[in-house]
């Protein structure tokens, strides 16, 4: 099994607020690992300072075995590394079908084998392509923002917090669509504050607690950790 | 009826370059969220350029307009490259005063090189008058050719905007610059294009204003940069459409202002019919608001 990224000791900081303290983490080809832990801890900053919008004060991440820690962030999704960041992001005032081909942007290729592929995954999508994006519910918001990531058929796959926001019965369905794409292959590194549903689908997981990773396994061992289950999953 | 028709052609004339000077406001606006008070001062640079190689070195106007164009591109690409590009973190209030300030730096710089004299623009186009209804109405070519390109131009903004690579990379960093560089567009890049869109429009615009209005000196840019300003948010900054809306109706209204109500308050309704749209209509007249589901 290929390693597809690696987290070395990287520190983070927002002007003197030292954000990230130190984390390491790493992630396998074929992995759908995630990193949970409460508002605040650094999670986003993290998946942030991973795509390029940030940079570390120290450390490195190498992806695919290269050092990608002083590559801008737009070089990163030609080499396949997608971020469907959070708050979904999508352009609100572009239709469905122009927010995905944005998703394809670096592709020079024929990319409508990937667009067949999202609009299967997610039919909604594709019965209001011609829609304007911010007419769309949170929750096609939300599919949009996954299919756009995965228009660029990324190595990696980045989802911040994708059930952020939604009701139950779409949460479990982003949940299925994520366990969907890790059986077809997808490796995904996902981070999530619903602790308990994010463990029962990774293969492992790490803890974060104010910029520093406090645990880390399996995510069968993690659900069953007394820690975790105190501080994210109601005792 | 006939005084009104010459009316009516002055002030789309006029308003046609302040919509392609409100395209460049607008779109540096949309892609950079600046605003940058220089802009007006590109024309200035633009029709002096024209002028010096049209009436000194002789060459045609279809080269002089290209020539200045092209210096006119180049400016806007090293403007943003020296002046804003380094403040892409500042905060808005530094980036505003630095518009200002490259603004008077190209009006003293073009007062050194070219003197402070008004100099007399020769227009570019050199046919005659159209005479209409038996003479009794004449329209001036350089009107036609101003109203041609104006829309030209809009129609192919529009299309280069909605359907290229490019265009849609700038639709892109103008919603969500950090959303744009997930998607693998080089930000810096698409702002370095967009301030040279708009500069080459305002090379143009500098080469019809001074052929329809022919006295040419280092501040000439200065108050149409102004009137366009006010055009583009008139229309609703950041939309193309708009802007080019924006700057055909304050065109009329000022001509219409300055012939049927007082010449001397052209400028000043201008202003007060902005100021009107704006208490209704705070995105201006085809502003879009956008609201975001959570």
């Amino acid at each position: 099994m290929s390693q597809i990224l690696k987290i070395d000791d990287i520190n983070v900081f927002y002007g003197s607020i030292h954000a990230i303290k130190g984390i390491s983490l790493e992630v396998n080809e074929g992995e759908i690992v995630t990193l949970i832990g409460a508002n605040g801890a650094g999670k986003t900053t993290t998946l942030h300072t991973v795509s390029g919008l940030l940079r570390p004060r120290s450390g490195s991440i190498q992806f695919c075995g290269e050092d990608i820690t002083r590559i801008p962030a737009h070089k990163l999704v030609e080499r396949g590394l997608a971020h469907c960041p959070e708050g979904r992001r999508i352009f609100l005032q572009m239709t469905v079908q122009e927010n995905l081909d944005m998703g394809a942007y670096i592709r020079r290729d024929d990319f409508s084998a990937s667009l067949d592929e999202v609009y299967e995954l997610f039919p909604r999508l594709k019965e209001r392509r011609k829609q304007v994006a911010g007419t769309l519910s949170g929750g096609e918001q939300q599919m949009l923002a996954m299919g756009r990531a995965l228009m660029s058929k990324p190595k990696l796959l980045m989802l911040d917090e994708p059930s952020m926001g939604l009701a139950p019965i779409l949460v479990e369905q982003i949940f299925d669509i994520i366990k969907n794409l890790h059986a077809v292959g997808t490796t995904i590194l996902l981070v999530e504050q619903n602790a308990q549903a994010a463990l029962s689908i990774a293969d492992r997981a790490y803890v974060l607690e104010t910029g520093k990773i406090t645990l880390s396994g399996t995510g069968a061992e993690l659900a069953k950790s007394d820690e975790v289950r105190k501080a994210y999953l109601g005792g | 009826m006939i005084s009104f028709l010459d009316h009516l052609i002055s002030g789309i004339n006029l308003g046609s370059v302040y919509a392609l000077i409100a395209l460049g406001y607008s779109m540096v606006y949309g892609i950079a969220k600046m605003l940058n008070f220089a802009h007006g001062d590109v024309i200035m640079i633009g029709a002096y350029i024209s002028f010096c190689t049209g009436h000194y070195l002789g060459l045609p106007a279809v080269v002089s307009v290209l020539l200045s164009v092209a210096v006119c591109t180049i400016l806007g690409i090293v403007i943003e490259g020296l002046a804003y590009k380094p403040l892409r973190q500042a905060g808005s209030l530094a980036v505003l005063i630095t518009a200002i300030g490259v603004s008077y730096f190209l009006q003293n710089a073009a007062q050194l090189i070219f003197g402070p004299n008004p100099v007399q623009f020769p227009s570019i186009v050199k046919m005659g008058n159209i005479s209409l209804l038996d003479g009794k109405l004449l329209i001036k070519s350089i009107s036609i050719v101003t109203i041609l390109c104006g829309i030209t131009i809009m129609l192919v903004l529009t299309w280069f905007t909605g359907k290229t690579r490019t265009g849609r990379a700038m639709r892109a960093v103008s919603e969500d610059k950090g959303a744009a560089q997930l998607m693998g567009i080089n930000v810096n890049r698409t702002i370095s294009i967009t301030f040279a869109i708009g500069s080459a429009l305002a090379a143009i615009a500098g080469v019809l204003l001074c052929s329809s209005y022919p006295t040419l000196m280092p501040t000439t840019g200065s108050m149409p940069g102004i009137k366009a300003f006010t055009a583009a948010v008139f229309g609703g900054i950041g939309s193309i459409p708009g802007a080019m809306l924006g700057g055909v109706l304050l065109g009329l209204i000022e001509i219409f202002g300055k012939a049927y109500i007082s010449s001397e308050l052209g400028d000043a309704i201008v202003f007060a019919v902005l100021i009107v749209v704006l208490l209704f209509k705070p995105t201006g007249l085809l502003g879009k608001q956008i609201r975001e589901k959570v």
